[in-house]
């Protein structure tokens, strides 16, 4: 479906001023200011309850924050109708649950949901396009099963498939591989990739493992206590000093030649700093 | 799925209902054969009192006695499928039902208080008065559960449950308090908290069909939402879907429907739990097939039970009770097969 002429491509995102967000007055993100552009996969890192998840519902206008302003593509994300938006913003959530036994193909035919009008069939091209989802997710195979018997590493990739068969300009996810093997992680990761280098969408990635975050990213984020520690590209800011102001470990930062990215390993500090961090 | 799915579906179950309505109505005290008993309602629609060549006393039996508790039966158990299909999506939970979320236990308050107060001498229309009562406790109950679960933002399945069974537990309390008020003509709420179509009448047919046909209509408009809603709150939000205003909008229809059904048959218990269970074990889960056959097997199922109860059982068992009896252990049935089967997600 080509989008309108008032939807076309700009160069900037998403523009964050001031964003400040709050579950029932506990403060989650504070004074947020960030610009994210075309053309980089993103990583958002950071420690437990940093709110790398709830950056993500902001960016995808999964929620709304209490103050400051958040335009993506130039328009406020409070103007955006939900529908169209859907059309820009595919998310992968971490945990995918289905519940009733809908069969895999009807869960990948709700990524058109966006595109579709209410009554309306899909038609051929979209039947090639689930069936693409499919193939590319390599869950053929399972298209009749119900997805309450797939395994965690299975709905995973019924998640994936979902969201490229919604045709998004921008993928979001959410720690989308931190529950499966290393194996299937870096096969979804090297297939969403893939779609990225071939400038077929964006990415921004909500990342727990920082060394999948640099074989995966070109720009980290690093958030700690709800406020952006540090961010650039992957290179400048993957740091044995800044991995200790985030999280309070000691590491050493190499770069691999077997990755061909930097990879980094941890060691805990020495005991009293340790009793300093907490 | 497309819409061919759906028509192939629901033009063979209309002639199978229509049928079992003609059927039903044949049966009884007085014997009448099908082709009088569609005679007798053509003579009826055409606004003409007396078919030619037909015993008046069954054309009256058929048109104004076993026909408006009939389609009350038929109307009364499509309303209790859709809106039990509809509770069991929007809430994730095959449990759920109008008695999960205490509307129907909120129903029988309204018209188990309306019994007590005529017992105390307030002279109200009860023919009137219990449908309205009884409507309005439902439709307060689920303002009352909304309330409390509002507290969290999303509206979440969880919190709407807990607060719906809070609710239903303390209106249970109040109608026991009711009963023992109520004291030695307690059997007269006993009797409607059992449930009966015995005293359907036109009117009830004129109430309960423009809602049986609307309120599947809007459960069928969003039946897509609903699907995409099993794959939870925050997934369906980013494919474009307005979550709590789709829970409101649906709450709401499905309340108005079981209401206005409990108004006016009293609690006829597993029709909204069994029929939607039933049907996504044959056919699947997908909304768009589910909500309409619900209304038919919803409706087929009260025919079939209420025909029993009126003109096939000795003595007529209040039909909730026969639901229960029936559905029971059915239900029983068909969850140890799913456990045998290895799953217990539905």
């Amino acid at each position: 479906m080509a989008r309108p002429l008032s939807e076309q491509h700009s160069e900037i995102l998403w523009s964050l001023t001031k964003v400040n967000f709050s579950y029932n007055d506990t403060p989650v993100l504070r004074d947020i200011d960030l610009t994210l552009r075309r053309g980089c996969c993103y990583g958002i890192l950071g420690p437990n309850g940093s709110g790398k998840t709830t950056l993500l519902d902001l960016l995808g206008g999964l929620q709304t924050p209490q103050s400051g302003t958040i335009a993506f593509q130039g328009r406020p994300l409070a103007a955006w109708p939900k529908k169209q938006l859907a059309r820009w913003l595919a998310l992968v959530p971490q945990d995918f649950m289905v519940r009733f036994g809908f069969s895999v193909r009807e869960v990948v035919e709700m990524g058109l949901h966006p595109h579709l009008h209410r009554f309306a069939a899909p038609n051929e091209a979209d039947q090639a396009l689930i069936d693409e989802a499919l193939a590319i997710t390599g869950i053929a195979a399972l298209a009749g099963r119900p997805v309450t018997r797939l395994s965690g590493g299975e709905k995973q990739r019924v998640a994936v498939a979902r969201a490229l068969a919604q045709r998004p300009e921008v993928l979001l996810l959410d720690e989308a591989t931190s529950n499966l093997d290393i194996h299937h992680s870096l096969e979804i990761l090297h297939l969403i990739r893939d779609r990225f280098e071939r400038r077929a969408m964006q990415v921004v990635a909500v990342m727990h493992d920082l060394n999948l975050a640099a074989l995966f990213c070109d720009r980290l984020i690093f958030l700690k206590q709800g406020q952006v520690v540090c961010q650039g590209p992957t290179e400048e800011v993957l740091t044995p000093a800044n991995i200790e102001a985030v999280y309070g470990v000691e590491a050493e930062v190499i770069a691999n030649g077997f990755t061909n990215s930097r990879q980094v390993s941890f060691r805990l500090p020495a005991r009293p700093h340790a009793a300093e961090v907490g | 799925m497309g819409r061919r799915t759906v028509t192939a579906w629901v033009l063979p179950l209309t002639a199978v209902l229509v049928f079992g309505i003609a059927l039903s109505a044949t049966l009884g005290f007085l014997e009448v054969s099908i082709p009088d008993v569609f005679a007798i309602l053509f003579a009826k629609l055409r606004g003409q009192i007396q078919p030619a060549g037909i015993d008046p006393v069954a054309a009256t039996v058929v048109a104004d006695v076993r026909m408006p508790r009939i389609l009350a039966a038929v109307l009364v158990g499509g309303l209790l499928g859709v809106s039990g299909a509809v509770f069991q999506a929007i809430l994730l939970n095959p449990l759920a039902d109008s008695y999960t979320l205490g509307i129907s236990t909120g129903a029988a308050f309204g018209a188990s208080l309306v019994i007590v107060l005529q017992i105390f001498g307030l002279a109200l229309p009860a023919g009137v008065t219990i449908p309205i009562f009884a409507f309005g406790g439902g439709v307060g109950t689920l303002a009352v559960v909304l309330s409390l679960a509002a507290g969290d933002r999303r509206l979440s399945s969880t919190s709407l449950i807990l607060a719906g069974v809070i609710v239903a537990a303390i209106l249970s309390a109040a109608i026991g308090f009711l009963k023992f008020l109520a004291d030695e003509q307690v059997g007269l709420i006993i009797f409607w908290l059992m449930g009966s179509l015995a005293g359907a009448s036109w009117q009830n047919i004129l109430l309960l069909a423009p809602t049986a046909l609307l309120g599947t209509l809007a459960a069928v408009f969003y039946s897509r939402d609903l699907n995409i809603m099993a794959t939870g709150d925050r997934a369906a939000t980013s494919l474009g879907i307005n979550t709590v205003r789709l829970r409101l909008t649906l709450l709401t229809v499905a309340t108005l429907m079981t209401a206005l059904a409990v108004s006016v048959s009293g609690i006829i218990g597993f029709v909204g739990l069994i029929v939607p269970h039933m049907l996504r074990h044959l056919v699947g889960p997908d909304n768009r097939l589910l909500i309409p056959l619900a209304f038919f097997a919803g409706g087929l199922l009260l025919l079939i039970a209420d025909t029993l109860t009126r003109a096939v059982l000795p003595v007529e068992v209040p039909i909730g009770v026969l639901t229960a009896l029936l559905g029971g252990p059915f239900f029983c049935i068909l969850f140890k097969k799913r456990q045998q089967d290895g799953t217990t997600a539905f």
